[in-house]
């Protein structure tokens, strides 16, 4: 399975870099998105691949009665979701309050920060 | 229900002793600062608590890290670790002396820019939360020093960077939103990069225990793509740390917020890509790091080159100075590519000093920008006649960044210097200097322009008072860099013995896994 999950992530990380490198906010956020969930199905597939036994202890039992799936990735991947989404909910408010007060989304146009016509230093005084 | 059938043996998965009291330091910083960063919220409408409450717990951050500091020179790293649970199981948090000199340095920083916050910040950041992204902010900060485990230290990036994204918005103008765009899209880019790496190191060594995973990488270098590993580490910490390629969010967004909020970024947050960097590197992949350090060399002379050829260009003195947190970004990287104990001494003292002079250069900037009225060197001028006090300790800090003696910049540079003439390198010895020197044109250009220089208008013949308050702050900073400068001995004896615990990390080893052998 490990193969199959890899091209997928493979796949995924390409559209997220090809929709990152856009001068367009909106779809950098998209690529965003689509990077989040790329690193959260790398994480799973790092974790290897198991059939679907839940690591949960029987009655009675000190240590699981098989090989069970890997938990730890899973945990990984909780703390991961959590954090792309809000991060993804800031940038996405954020990139509205720049379109409503700066005009647009078209990162080239956006140099309110960076003007293109600054001033040298002096020379001297 | 039965209660378990068998006496398991709980030795063999649980810390069982109880920790003992001191050991409880390495939490409390980061629990402290969670604690705080709570009240201040719940008080967040009342403007004249928040700054008390936010410096009281500040300086209880400072005298916290302090005692951890001793606590870890005394008697080597301190591991403790979450739900008891043994590594690498357990989260751990591991400290040496890296990482408390890290968070010492961070938390004195912190409690003077709150101080300095009390002028700067108006009613509405407060009501808007000022102070509460401070203490969590702060929170990440320690997290990151203090944490002994590679996804945690991934978490607290992020504590980290989303305080910074609330700090960075405050007030809302439009250069901040254009600014914020761009800090906030590229580092977001840079922690995920770093997730990622997470995630390949986790698939090649199943454990993400730094003590783990430094004793298993000497076995595993044969099987296993260690270097493209560390490479991408170098890659995603770089962008954190605003190195050459990878640093033009920096200059893009460091210049728009409250001066205060930009003093404190360039205080904190790149020398936590810096750590980062020291402790993935140098400790965990250090014959990695060997591989790589001609490509890291190049990267760091751009990056000092860069820096303080771009510092050179700016007229406004914001930027300026973001262009030399830059180049001291490279210093630090030029060390890490010389490697050996002395070098890596060299850049922990270099982040130590660069994070209290860098943050009170910021505090001048916006002191000077308030009294002549602009933050460009084309208008301003004329300080010099009548804030005498003012003048001299930014010609101080001037000369520090520059690292002329006696102040704190000399020593790591002199480190740094001669660890790389030692270490065969001499061009890049050439261009620390060169970077030294380009950095002295260009402050010593904004003292003539900003400060010496006769102001044009006689209309500023009544000065504008400036309490001694405001000053303070400012103070501070200076008296440490001229203290660390005149009496150094102290600090490079702790940051030598630093940097040998990283090139050497049994200690650190012998404090996570006490037995012995890792599981």
């Amino acid at each position: 399975m490990e193969p199959v999950f890899a091209v997928l992530t493979g796949i995924f990380l390409a559209v997220a870099v090809y929709l990152l490198l856009s001068k367009f906010i909106i779809r950098i956020l998209l690529g965003v998105a689509i990077l989040g969930n790329a690193v959260n199905l790398l994480l799973f597939t790092s974790g290897r691949i198991l059939r679907e036994v839940p690591p949960v202890i029987g009655a009675g039992l000190d240590v699981p009665a098989g090989v069970t799936a890997n938990p730890l990735p899973q945990a990984l991947i909780l703390t991961a979701i959590v954090i792309s989404f809000s991060f993804f909910a800031f940038l996405l408010v954020l990139s509205w309050r720049a379109y409503s007060v700066l005009g647009t989304d078209n990162t080239d146009i956006m140099r309110v920060a960076e003007p293109d016509d600054v001033q040298p230093p002096p020379l001297g005084y | 229900m039965a209660a378990s059938s068998s006496p398991a043996d709980l030795s063999a998965a649980l810390v069982l002793q109880p920790v003992a009291a001191l050991d409880w330091l390495v939490i409390l910083p980061v629990a402290w600062c969670i604690s705080i960063g709570a009240i201040l919220m719940m008080i967040r409408h009342k403007g004249v608590a928040q700054p008390l409450v936010a410096i009281a717990g500040l300086a209880v951050l400072v005298l916290l890290d302090a005692a951890l500091l001793w606590h870890v020179a005394q008697g080597g790293p301190v591991t403790m670790v979450m739900g008891r649970w043994l590594p690498p199981f357990g989260i751990a948090f591991t400290v040496d002396l890296t990482g408390a000199l890290f968070a010492l340095t961070s938390a004195v920083v912190a409690l003077v820019g709150a101080a300095a916050a009390i002028d700067d910040v108006n009613a509405s950041g407060r009501r808007y939360g000022f102070y509460p992204f401070l203490l969590l902010l702060m929170a990440g900060v320690s997290g990151a020093f203090l944490t002994g485990d590679v996804f945690n230290l991934y978490v607290w990036f992020e504590v980290l960077l989303i305080s910074s994204f609330g700090l960075l918005v405050l007030g809302g103008e439009r250069e901040q939103i254009d600014g914020a765009v761009k800090y906030g899209f590229l580092n977001l880019v840079a922690t995920t990069l770093f997730l990622i790496t997470t995630g390949y190191l986790y698939g090649i060594f199943g454990t993400l225990n730094m003590a783990d995973i430094a004793a298993k990488a000497p076995g595993l270098q044969a099987q296993a793509p260690l270097v493209t590993l560390t490479a991408l580490y170098l890659l995603a910490f770089s962008m954190k740390a605003a190195a050459f390629p990878v640093n033009f969010w920096l200059p893009a967004s460091y210049h728009t917020p409250r001066i205060v909020v930009s003093a404190l970024f360039a205080g904190l947050l790149t020398k936590v890509g810096i750590y980062a960097l020291i402790r993935v590197g140098v400790m965990l992949f250090p014959a990695e790091i060997e591989q790589l350090s001609l490509a890291l060399a190049i990267v760091a002379a751009l990056t000092m080159l860069t820096g303080s050829l771009g510092a050179l260009a700016q007229n406004d003195t914001r930027r300026l100075l973001g262009y030399l947190v830059i180049s001291g970004i490279g210093a630090m990287l030029a060390g890490i590519a010389i490697g050996g104990p002395e070098a890596i001494g060299g850049v922990i003292f270099y982040a130590l000093h660069s994070m209290l002079v860098m943050t009170a250069l910021y505090l001048a900037a916006g002191l000077a920008a308030r009294l002549s009225g602009d933050f460009s060197l084309g208008p301003a001028g004329g300080l010099y006649r009548h804030y005498l006090l003012f003048t001299a300790l930014s010609l101080m800090l001037f000369f520090s960044v520059s690292g002329l003696p006696p102040f704190s910049g000399f020593w790591p540079k002199v480190m740094l210097v001669k660890a790389a003439i030692d270490g065969g390198v001499s061009w890049l010895a050439a261009i620390l200097l060169l970077s030294g020197f380009l950095t002295t044109i260009a402050t010593g250009r904004v003292f003539l322009l900003s400060y010496w220089r006769p102001a044009d208008a006689p209309a500023a013949a009544v000065p504008q008072p400036l309490a001694f308050t405001a000053l303070l702050p400012l103070l501070v900073l200076t008296a440490l860099s001229i203290l660390i400068g005149l009496l150094p001995e102290t600090l490079l004896n702790l940051v030598q013995q630093a940097a040998s615990t990283l090139s050497e990390p049994s200690a650190y080893l012998n404090s996570v896994f006490p037995a012995g052998g890792a599981s």
